[in-house]
């Protein structure tokens, strides 16, 4: 059974249709990758998958839940799902550290010294581990980025979303991140990313999914929906992005 | 004034590199005119300032008036002499100020947080709140003080506080809503993306306030709330309308028995002293807040 699964979720704003009759199933350990232009949906499905917008329509599931069920507590449902934002959006007013041990101790109860504990573990298997009592704002895009990263993990979310988490770094800093999501990867880690890197959706991803006008177009191996597509307008997006040199 | 801005003249003319780089004969040119610049505003600024000061001074001196002014303004023997009671005065206006912004912060920060309240079970408070803010920020300080120390005693009731506490409650309900307005606008002023990354950790509304949305809120209008506090400085005097003699009605009473203004401006020399430090602190968090922003945080 799928892990998530959503089905004919509708999301508008002010009249336009972002997301329309959108069907997607993620299995346990499965990473899928969503690409397509900015304006096709992917962020506001990312945003609608934890409940921080909510849908139009449709019926979104985790673990055989309804969370789109108005009875569902939102708060509930997020401690299972991790979220890493494009502009990363650590807490300017706290260090390091203590980005990554708030949920720990505030939403799942742990006991703070054993939090900052294993906080500090992670920061040094990432060789951040001089960067604990920092300020994010001493960091570099990619540092902050990956302690973001951290900042999600460490609740042992279910399922991790990414929306765009390269976008806002400089080229030289993306391969970091990448390396740290391959790596999530590894351990079995469920999740669904939007990117603009192709190479890396194609390397790191089990299935591709194209969006356009808030459709799911085309989905598939990444071989199959980067290599040969079968619908025009894949062919189309995926030309523009080889003009642009990103492919 | 002309030249350019005395700490850009100032950090290109005392350029002085480390590893023993010698500018080329352009940029030694530049540094020179640089330098001459800097020299130049210096001496047309203190040129400026002389002259003005003069202009000043003989103005006010050579005013057909000015004897007879000088006499009723600015007498020291008796300055001496009213001194200590303008002084004792002041005392009540110092402990007014402390207890008073430390409860008018106190509740402007409970209304803002009010305000914020979502859910239709919070409707009634967010609209007192509302409400409040709205009224107290319209109705003149006199007026609030005049309701409070002379109509609520009017009522009779067992317990009543002294004319100092009702003066000093009306205060804290004057400024409390001046206040809540400036928090309201810092709470307003952090990102969407904050609480998004705060509520996709599971944090509840209250944790996201509490936690990650009031703490910088309250660091980024540090310096307008500083500012209100100087101004409650000299608005805590107004309490001897309802009778308490703080330093301006003291000031009143030995303008009366001398027959002379000095004492206003003994007190109005003691204002300054007194609201100095509060607006150097002022001063320097708005600095650093400036500061923190470039460092782009």
């Amino acid at each position: 059974m799928a892990l998530l699964s959503c089905a004919g979720i509708r999301k508008e704003f002010g009249g336009h249709v972002v997301l329309d009759d959108l069907s997607l199933d993620v299995a346990e350990h499965q990473v899928v990758a969503l690409i397509g232009t900015s304006g096709s949906g992917k962020s506001t499905l990312l945003r609608c998958l934890n409940l921080l917008e909510r849908v139009d329509d449709g019926v979104i599931t985790l673990d055989g839940e309804d969370i789109t069920d108005p009875r569902a507590d939102p708060d509930r449902v997020r401690r299972r799902i991790g979220m890493v934002f494009q502009s990363y959006n650590l807490f300017p007013h706290m260090t390091v550290l203590d980005n990554i041990v708030l949920a720990p101790v505030r939403v799942h109860s742990r006991a703070p010294q054993q939090a900052r504990v294993q906080a500090r573990e992670w920061l040094d298997r990432l060789g951040l581990a001089d960067k604990a009592l920092s300020y994010p704002d001493r960091l570099s895009g990619g540092q902050q980025q990956r302690v973001a990263i951290v900042r999600a993990l460490v609740n042992e979310p279910r399922l991790l979303l990414l929306d765009e988490v390269t976008s806002a770094l400089d080229p030289e800093l993306v391969g970091e991140v990448l390396s740290m999501i391959r790596d999530l990867k590894e351990s079995g880690m469920t999740m669904v990313l939007a990117t603009h890197e192709m190479g890396f959706a194609r390397q790191v991803a089990d299935r591709v999914v194209f969006l356009d006008g808030g459709r799911v177009i085309e989905s598939g191996p990444p071989e199959r929906v980067l290599g040969d597509p079968e619908q025009a307008r894949t062919r189309q997006f995926l030309a523009r992005i080889i003009a642009a040199g990103r492919l | 004034m002309t030249g350019p801005a005395p700490a850009a003249g100032g950090r290109t003319g005392g350029f002085r590199p480390v590893d023993g780089f010698r500018p080329s004969a352009v940029q030694a040119g530049r540094i020179a005119y640089r330098r001459r610049q800097t020299v130049r505003s210096v001496l047309l600024a203190a040129l400026s300032t002389g002259v003005l000061g003069v202009l000043l001074v003989v103005a006010v001196t050579g005013a057909p008036g000015w004897e007879r002014v000088r006499t009723s303004f600015f007498d020291l023997g008796v300055a001496r002499e009213s001194f200590p009671a303008i002084l004792q005065g002041l005392w009540l206006n110092i402990r007014m100020l402390v207890v008073c912004a430390v409860a008018a912060l106190a509740l402007g920060l409970l209304i803002a947080v009010l305000r914020t309240l979502r859910g239709p079970v919070f409707f009634p408070v967010r609209a007192m709140a509302t409400g409040y803010t709205y009224v107290f920020r319209g109705v003149p300080l006199i007026i609030v003080i005049y309701l409070f120390a002379f109509g609520v005693p009017g009522l009779r009731l067992r317990g009543t506080p002294s004319v100092l506490v009702l003066g000093g409650a009306a205060m804290v309900i004057t400024y409390g809503a001046y206040l809540a307005e400036v928090f309201r606008a810092g709470i307003e002023s952090v990102h969407p993306s904050q609480l998004a990354a705060a509520r996709s950790l599971g944090l509840t509304y209250r944790q996201t306030m509490r936690h990650v949305v009031l703490p910088q809120a309250v660091r980024r209008v540090a310096p307008p709330l500083l500012n209100d506090t100087v101004a409650l400085q000299k608005d805590v005097g107004l309490v001897s309308l309802a009778g308490p003699v703080d330093a301006v009605r003291a000031a009143q009473i030995a303008t009366a028995e001398h027959f002379n203004y000095t004492p206003y401006i003994v007190a109005a020399v003691l204002f300054v002293l007194l609201a100095a430090p509060l607006i150097a602190v002022t001063d320097a968090v708005t600095l650093r807040a400036a500061r923190r922003q470039d460092a782009g945080a």
